[in-house]
């Protein structure tokens, strides 16, 4: 036990220098919210074009910011999916193919798994931050309308704390899958991302996507993590515009949640350690694929 | 014994020798195939989705339908744009410096080609391996989003789109030298670029939706007025009449200005960067 935790504090100071170490602290913070508040312009003037394109009709306007709180709280729970899945992932292939450290950290008689949970770890923080402020910038900026009970405070943290520990389950599968694969970091970091952001309902109500789309989405845990955090965070009065055909009981759904952490956390160990198998056999371990 | 290379057909086979593994690399990997064409596909139908949400219930009107299929086009547009762009700045702007760090870029300064032409090949091989991407986006926007696109000129269609793929890999090449200046710091900027540039270009949106001075700052990237005068032919709707930057030909000569300037900045900044390589004696240093 000795030995993960201090891989995992090792791994994310060595991940948060990497991270952080290459400029002044001021620039550093100012980049790490730059683009995730560009992130969220982006659903904003998206919105803009549309409502500048087909001018909302009278009685539409509580609809319409109805709708856009929606995305825009789904768009600060997406930088955590984005920043720690490709946080994860993307060590086999930094280490490997950048700094072609792999090699070394291997050998070294540290559990690599946590080695991977450690160094991602700085994305983590870094998302925490971010989201922050973006939902911080919306609510002042913005007009977008929260409201937390702070008897649904435990309930929050407690889902949010899942949703992350699913996150790193996944990416720890991708991790696996990395070990086997070429230079794929930026098909990775786009298009699981892109999965998610397409199947979970995070811009949209999942009632949106045709049916089969929907069937995929009931089947992804983040749907559901999405789905709480936000009927958490949002105004009740949000659901009388917005219907995502997802459960509302709260405790019903982090049980859920639970259940599906704990699925992807044996399903990720299982996978790296099948992906760690067949890179050995097949000599890939240290391998470069720069095109 | 000596042999004398005539220097055009010495450049040309650089250029032919560096695309030669971006090109072939595709069908050694095919998991490349996957990953960099169908997945990205899921982000863009994202994007689709939130426009569909945002017209939900005016199924009925046949302008807003128009409406909506001119948006979605706007985002498959953009999103075959954006392959482009990722491709520029992460296998172009990015690749000296990474090229440094594996050890390849001592290789390459002490052969006897032209820079430029080491640049050109891998722009070259960079658009074809964009282009699979790009091309499978736009038939997935046709045939699963259903966009009707209307080509009303398709060669001026046709010279914007080349155009504007020669100015952005120009403006690639041009990066290339200046990220080897400056270090760890560059792959930082290539991440900074890729959000804060989808906002201020309109990937997703029409550009003019910032503001006609912001759109026309942003025209600096020749993704935005590219993207402004592709959509502009594409859907030639009146309805969408006041949301376009300048006409599509006014776009197409800046963007001609564009790929000239940044060619020839680009050749600048490598004679610069020779120049600085041989006083301090740095290129070759790892890690910094």
């Amino acid at each position: 036990m000795s030995s993960h935790l201090r891989t995992f504090r090792l791994a994310a100071w060595l991940g948060w220098e990497m991270e952080s170490n290459w400029t002044e602290p001021w620039l550093f913070a100012i980049y790490s919210v730059i683009k995730p508040v560009a992130g969220a312009f982006i659903l904003v003037v998206m919105y803009l074009s549309f409502t500048f394109i087909q001018p909302p009709t009278a009685g539409m306007e509580a609809a319409n910011q109805a709708r856009f709180n929606f995305i825009y709280v789904g768009n600060i729970f997406f930088i955590f999916v984005a920043a720690t899945l490709f946080g994860t992932f993307q060590v086999i292939q930094a280490d490997r193919e950048w700094y072609q450290t792999i090699r070394y950290v291997y050998m070294s008689p540290i559990p690599f798994y946590t080695y991977i949970v450690g160094r991602a770890a700085s994305k983590v923080a870094v998302a925490t931050f971010a989201a922050v402020i973006t939902l911080l910038f919306g609510i002042f900026f913005l007009g977008v309308r929260v409201s937390l009970d702070l008897a649904e405070v435990p309930i929050f943290l407690a889902a949010l704390f899942l949703g992350l520990l699913c996150l790193v389950a996944i990416g720890v599968c991708l991790a696996a899958l990395s070990f086997i694969t070429a230079k794929h970091v930026h098909g990775l970091a786009e298009g699981i991302p892109g999965m998610f952001y397409l199947f979970c309902g995070v811009l949209f109500p999942l009632s949106v996507l045709p049916g089969w789309g929907q069937g995929v989405g009931k089947i992804i845990p983040l749907t559901y993590w999405f789905d709480l955090e936000r009927r958490l965070i949002l105004p009740p009065d949000t659901w009388n515009y917005v219907s995502t055909s997802l459960p509302t009981d709260n405790l019903y759904t982090l049980a859920l949640l639970l259940v599906s952490t704990l699925a992807f956390y044996f399903l990720s160990i299982l996978l790296f350690r099948l992906g760690e198998h067949l890179a050995r056999k097949a000599g890939k371990i240290d391998m470069t694929t720069a095109y | 014994m000596t042999a004398t290379v005539n220097r055009l057909s010495l450049n040309l086979r650089a250029m032919f020798g560096r695309s030669y593994p971006r090109v072939i690399g595709m069908q050694r990997e095919p998991s490349w195939l996957f990953f960099e064409t169908i997945l990205p596909l899921l982000g863009i139908a994202a994007y689709v989705f939130i426009y569909k949400g945002f017209f939900l219930g005016l199924d009925a009107d046949p302008a807003a339908n128009e409406r909506l299929n001119a948006m979605i086009g706007f985002v498959v547009i953009g999103g075959t744009m954006i392959a482009f762009w990722l491709n520029v700045l992460w296998s172009m702007a990015s690749q000296l410096y990474w090229e440094k760090e594996m050890g390849n870029l001592a290789l390459y300064m002490m052969a006897p080609m032209s820079r430029m032409a080491l640049l050109a090949g891998m722009a070259v091989g960079g658009m074809f391996m964009t282009g699979t991407r790009a091309i499978v986006t736009l038939v997935a926007g046709i045939y699963v989003f259903g966009v009707v696109l209307t080509v009303t000129s398709p060669l001026l269609i046709l010279a914007v789109f080349f155009v504007t793929l020669i100015a952005l890999y120009g403006m690639g090449m041009m990066l290339a030298s200046l990220y080897l200046l400056w270090g760890r710091e560059a792959w930082h900027l290539s991440a900074l670029m890729e959000e804060p540039i989808f906002l201020v270009s309109g990937f997703y949106f029409p550009a003019k939706a910032l503001g006609q001075s912001i759109a026309l700052g942003a025209s600096i990237i020749p993704a935005t007025l590219g993207l402004d005068a592709l959509r502009q032919l594409l859907f030639p709707s009146k309805a969408l009449s006041g949301i376009w930057i300048l006409p599509p030909d006014t776009e197409l000569a800046i963007l001609l200005v564009l790929a000239v300037l940044f060619l020839f900045l680009a050749r600048a900044s490598l004679a610069y960067l020779e120049v600085l390589a041989r006083r301090e004696g740095r290129l070759t240093s790892r890690h910094q």
